[in-house]
């Protein structure tokens, strides 16, 4: 009984504090409001690129050419032996002929007599191949310098393209971000404890007559925790409501905008995203506002 | 009465202040349960460093401070709110909320103790009436006159029925009606069995009430008398 109603208390009087103190509950609540809306923004981008990356890792593979004269036994034992490393996610064989169709099929597309007019002379011969992928993009380089050293291997051909620029740019969009929201955290924090101080300052009288009264620490203090705490749960609602309104709209533009793209610009779906971005918004806004307001009570509300 | 344990003991207490200055010299009395002792003195003698001694407010710099068998400075932080929840405290300057109404302002004592809403709306109105309050329920603190704020605080001070009462100056704001009458509120708090321990300058309360007298000089217990008088002026 006794709990429920020093929480209802601790409820009340942290609210009075928001509403008393607002100027700066709302500076702070508009830097972790700011801080949770580029945390959003990052995490959209991260996790869209990954999902990219992800696709397009699928897709890029390594191409691997024999020497000439080899014969199908060697290149089955080869198969084998590239087939047991634990990098190797997919190998396909394709041999000369099947390249030269494919060949014809992509260039000569309804042009059957100019493709005819090579004649029987597959230009392709000697072209039979692995197309091999890997279960990680990272791992390629070395992967490569492997197949290098394969006796019968003449040629291997990396696409260390798309998949590992993605890659990088996904690492160097995260340091940015990271150190971006660590300073608007640092920011937000600050502005929180602030804003306790303040309250803090205000209530002095009534502080100093609670404790002579007998109000114990957690009674003092707790009005000051759930004013933190408020602060950055309504830091972190606005952001994510802002943020769910208009991520489908963004991604919809992109895709239109950025049409030619499309095979790349896969987007992952709204509600996963936020299956995600809201416990963790919360917590961080949560967190940021009783960090802020427990370190402050610690320091100035000592009986 | 007075075989029993007392229920304040102090011995050989002094205080220094940091800033050197000894507020209280090796001071010893007891007070026992039920008793009505006023503490005078001229301004500096150390009243009020012994009341926030009492409140542990402050630490005594040597000596021994006893209330109800326990030695208030073996008590452990944790425990000083619940220790002084046994306190009742009055001060001069009233010390009421401001901003918060004659009920609000004696609600608040329970609220820090955890009191339910439904006890609050019992006990608060019922110790405001004692005090002849029960039309200023909803006035503010400035809507008041002094002698109607000091019993606000006394209400404050008495709705959690704490066996001592400590008034620091009661009336060093009041004219002497109202100082009369906040000095006659105590009287019958302390006839129903609450220890009151009251410092004051009002000589002319004092003399007439003949009740137990403390009387302080320059941090020295001088003199202390049962049915006493006004009288430090004369050491
Ligand atoms: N916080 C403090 N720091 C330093 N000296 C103090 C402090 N509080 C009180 N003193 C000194 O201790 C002495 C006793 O002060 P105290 O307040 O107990 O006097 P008092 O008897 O209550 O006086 P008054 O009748 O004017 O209220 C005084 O000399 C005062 O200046
Ligand atoms: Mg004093």
């Amino acid at each position: 009984m006794s709990n429920i109603s020093t929480f209802i208390y601790s409820v009340k009087q942290g609210v009075k504090n928001i509403y008393r103190n607002r100027m700066f509950s709302l500076a702070s609540v508009g830097t972790i409001a700011a801080c949770l809306f580029m945390f959003g923004i990052f995490y959209f981008i991260l996790s869209n690129f990954q999902f990219m990356v992800q696709n397009v890792e699928s897709n890029v593979g390594i191409t691997v050419f024999f020497d000439e004269g080899i014969t199908d036994a060697e290149i089955s034992s080869l198969q084998t032996q590239i087939e047991a490393r634990s990098e190797v996610a997919q190998i396909t064989y394709t041999s000369a002929e099947q390249a030269w169709a494919s060949f014809c099929e992509e260039m000569f597309e309804g042009d059957e007599d100019l493709a005819k007019s090579f004649g029987e002379d597959n230009p392709l011969a000697d072209s039979s191949s692995f197309e091999i992928n890997l279960t990680d993009v990272s791992k390629q380089d070395a992967f490569v310098s492997y197949l290098r050293g394969l006796d019968g291997v003449r040629q291997v051909n990396s696409s260390d393209g798309a998949a590992k620029t993605l890659s990088n740019i996904n690492v160097l969009i995260g340091y940015i971000s990271a150190t971006i929201i660590i300073i608007l955290l640092a920011v937000a924090i600050f502005l929180i404890s602030t804003t306790i101080t303040m309250g803090i300052a205000v209530r002095k009288d009534e502080i100093t007559i609670m404790r002579l009264v007998g109000a114990t620490d957690f009674f003092i203090r707790s009005p000051f925790i759930v004013e933190g705490v408020l602060i950055g749960l309504i830091g972190a609602v606005i952001p994510l409501a802002i943020l769910y309104f208009i991520y489908n709209s963004v991604i919809n533009y992109i895709s239109d905008r950025f049409r030619v793209l499309s095979d790349l610009l896969t987007f992952l779906d709204v509600n996963i995203v936020f299956q995600t971005l809201i416990p963790v918004s919360l917590l961080i806004g949560m967190g940021i506002g009783f960090i802020g307001s427990f370190v402050t009570v610690r320091k100035h509300l000592r009986v | 009465m007075f075989d029993e344990q007392p229920i304040i003991t102090l011995e050989n207490v002094s205080k220094t202040y940091s800033a050197g200055s000894e507020a209280l010299q090796d001071v010893s009395f007891s007070i026992q349960k039920g008793e009505f002792v006023f503490i005078v003195g001229s301004s500096g003698s150390g009243k009020s460093t012994l009341i926030k001694l009492l409140l542990k407010e402050i630490e005594p710099t040597s000596g021994m401070i006893k209330i109800n068998g326990e030695d208030l400075t073996k008590m452990k932080r944790k425990q000083v709110p619940k220790y002084r929840r046994k306190l009742g405290v009055v001060f001069q300057d009233f010390r009421l909320l401001k901003d918060r109404n004659v009920f609000e302002n004696v609600a608040f004592a329970q609220r820090i103790v955890g009191k339910s809403n439904y006890t609050i709306r019992r006990q608060v109105p019922a110790m405001l009436s004692l005090m002849g309050l029960s039309e200023k329920l909803l006035s503010l603190p400035k809507q008041l006159s002094g002698g109607e704020q000091q019993r606000v605080a006394l209400a404050r001070a008495l709705v959690n029925k704490p066996p001592v009462l400590l008034a620091d100056e009661p009336t060093g704001n009041l004219d002497p009606k109202n100082s009369w009458e906040i000095m006659s509120l105590l009287d019958k708090i302390n006839k129903t069995g609450t220890t009151v321990v009251v410092v004051t300058h009002n000589h002319e309360i004092v003399n007439a009430m003949q009740k137990r007298v403390i009387t302080m000089k320059n941090g020295v217990l001088v003199s202390d008398e049962q049915k006493g008088g006004y009288n430090y002026v004369k050491h």
